[in-house]
């Protein structure tokens, strides 16, 4: 399949806030044009690596490697100078800017000289249009527009196709389609799979299975901090990563349990305190 | 044409100058004012350059999605201290102007700070030194010149800059007033500072992880409504020949009001120089034109309690169309909004 070196790469990352540990062991890798999928339910997880992987918090061990070379994030803003982007579940977070002034946020584009250097709002709206009807959406056409005024799934495409624009290498995505519909969501796919196309390797953050499968090239389920299954394209059926996220294998020992129990006691089911799970970590 | 008007609307500051046009309207109509006679008269525009050397910092921290309301203290503040190191010690009057900008410095330099370093909303933080600045002001001058009302005269200069009564009638500090408006609108709307500004205001924690230098924009812009507000205090020093450690409080909410009707966004993100102008001359002839009008004196801040609420909820309506504005109107407008 595809055995580029991974651009971005995880070995044995732990993180914990004090007593609590909330990543445990974490090895994962992205290869640039390819889509990483990370599943997990609420509370999984999933934020604490989205955040190590965009440089807001340090592993407590571990490593994070880029293009094989370990690395150390100071913070976020030293992880996007690498070339990783994240790109959050709102999209545009100035709703009252226009798309050309929150495409360049921090970067304008100045004309002039001294002190009357001033930002150049054509050239800035000529670009942050181009970039985002490059990745497919014409019907943003007018930079001057306001980005609240925009779908949900255009103001995702506009930040992806900012990052984009901005270098990114990796793009960190985290719950682009959880509040959209099913079409905008479906623009948001057609973007993940054209910057895969152009060789980013991106990082898909979701819960819903159908979006994770539409663009997903490799797979990773977090339960309760830990990898809990990793695996390839078409290994696995919809039922059973589903089955997975919810703690499938848990699910699956209590309902054993429940049976057996039943099968001794004339088919009477237990009271809930009889049957414990698996004791949690 | 229509779409002209239509344009006009969709700015931030079109809530600012229908209101304006309401309040002289009104004035007109069932005040039996002149328009000439108020146009020309001086006391409105003496309240709003005094004003508006204040609101239009206020107006920027708003957008940044702050707010200071230690310019009340700051204001006699700014004219004890010219007073007493001029007129009661006898030191130039240069000397006194310094000080009174480096206690605004100072206090600003203190706002600022802690509103980075504390999770403390600033209205909180500004109410602290509004309040303690009060006690500062009124102990210094009591212990130092055994009063609470100090005299002083200003050499030719300092009167010509900053106490000259134009025409005999109108005060230099509305020359300051425009020029300072006209400097922080070329800033705000067209250097990236203002964009920096805008972004605080929408999303800080999305502006700083873009590279905007977050914490020193907001000292920055806490020193400049502290200094802004010592400057007020200096002119109006000069101008009256003396200085009291009382007044200035007035200034906190009609600031305030010139900034909200001007139609900056209490919750930061949104708003221009241009609205926080007009809001402000809105405000200085609803509570100073009123004389011109039959109507009685009494009635002004029924007037202004009613103009701030039509004209926030003006501005509201013409925020959501410049949100869902499509040039070219292709197509049905996505209802998603976002939080505006």
């Amino acid at each position: 399949m595809n055995d580029k070196p991974a651009i971005l790469e995880l070995r044995n990352v732990n993180k914990s806030f004090g007593p609590i540990d909330v990543l445990h062991d974490i090895s994962l890798r992205v290869r640039a044009g390819e889509v990483l999928c990370l599943l997990g339910d609420n509370g999984a997880g999933k934020s604490t690596l989205i955040k190590t992987l965009a440089g807001v918090h340090k592993p407590t061990s571990g490593q994070i490697l880029m293009d094989g070379q370990p690395v150390t994030f100071a913070g976020p803003r030293e992880a996007q100078g690498q070339g990783i982007a994240t790109v959050h579940q709102f999209g545009g977070t100035f709703p009252l800017m226009s798309i050309g002034r929150s495409f360049f946020v921090g970067v304008e584009p100045t004309k002039g000289w001294g002190p009357f250097k001033i930002y150049d709002r054509k050239r800035a709206n000529e670009i942050a249009v181009k970039a985002v009807r490059d990745f497919g959406i014409t019907r943003i056409d007018d930079g001057d527009r306001l980005v609240g005024g925009l779908s949900g799934g255009e103001r995702q495409s506009l930040a992806i196709a900012r990052a984009v624009y901005f270098g990114a290498r990796v793009l960190i995505l985290d719950e682009p389609t959880a509040a959209l519909g099913v079409k905008q969501a479906s623009h948001v796919l057609r973007i993940v799979n054209e910057a895969k196309r152009r060789g980013l390797a991106v990082v898909f953050i979701t819960h819903q299975v159908m979006h994770a499968m539409a663009v997903g090239d490799h797979f990773a389920v977090l339960i309760r901090g830990a990898i809990a299954a990793d695996f390839r394209k078409g290994e696995k059926s919809r039922e059973e990563i589903t089955d997975l996220m919810a703690g499938g294998e848990t699910m699956a020992d209590l309902e054993a349990q429940v049976e057996g129990y039943m099968e001794t006691h004339e088919g009477h089911p237990p009271s809930p305190q009889v049957v414990q799970g698996p004791a949690a970590p | 044409m229509m779409d002209a008007i239509k344009s006009v609307l969709r700015r931030p500051e079109a809530g600012s100058i229908l209101s304006l046009i309401g309040v002289v309207l009104f004035f007109i109509l069932f005040g039996g004012a002149n328009l000439g006679t108020l146009v020309g008269a001086a006391s409105w525009v003496n309240f709003a350059a005094n004003l508006g050397i204040v609101a239009i910092p206020v107006g920027l921290l708003m957008i940044s999605g702050e707010l200071d309301i230690s310019i009340g203290a700051l204001i006699p503040a700014g004219s004890m201290t010219t007073a007493i190191l001029t007129g009661y010690y006898g030191l130039p009057i240069g000397v006194g102007i310094a000080g009174a900008l480096a206690v605004g410095v100072a206090v600003g330099l203190v706002n600022g700070l802690l509103t980075i370093r504390t999770s403390v909303p600033s209205l909180i933080i500004t109410l602290a030194t509004l309040v303690a600045m009060q006690g500062v002001v009124l102990s210094a001058s009591v212990l130092l010149t055994g009063t609470a009302s100090v005299a002083l005269t200003a050499p030719d200069w300092a009167k010509f800059l900053f106490g000259q009564l134009i025409g005999g009638s109108h005060q230099v500090i509305i020359i300051w007033w425009i020029a300072f408006a006209a400097i922080i609108g070329f800033v705000l709307h067209k250097t990236r500072y203002g964009n920096w500004l805008f972004a605080m205001g929408g999303d800080r924690v999305s502006a700083r992880n873009a590279g905007i230098p977050t914490d020193r924009m907001t000292i920055a812009l806490f020193v400049l409504s502290a200094v802004s507000a010592t400057f007020v205090g200096i002119c109006q020093a000069i101008l009256f020949n003396s200085a009291q450690v009382s007044g200035g409080m007035n200034f906190i909410f009609n600031a305030i009001v010139s900034v909200v009707v001007g139609g900056v966004l209490l919750t930061g993100g949104f708003g221009s120089v241009v609205g926080i102008f007009v809001g402000t001359i809105t405000f200085a002839i609803v509570s100073q034109g009123i004389y011109f009008t039959q109507i009685d004196r009494n009635w002004s801040n029924l007037i202004i309690g009613v103009m701030l609420l039509v004209a926030v909820l003006m501005n509201q309506s013409f925020r959501d169309l410049a949100l869902y504005f499509r040039p070219r109107g292709k197509r049905s407008l996505p209802r998603e909004p976002a939080n505006p």
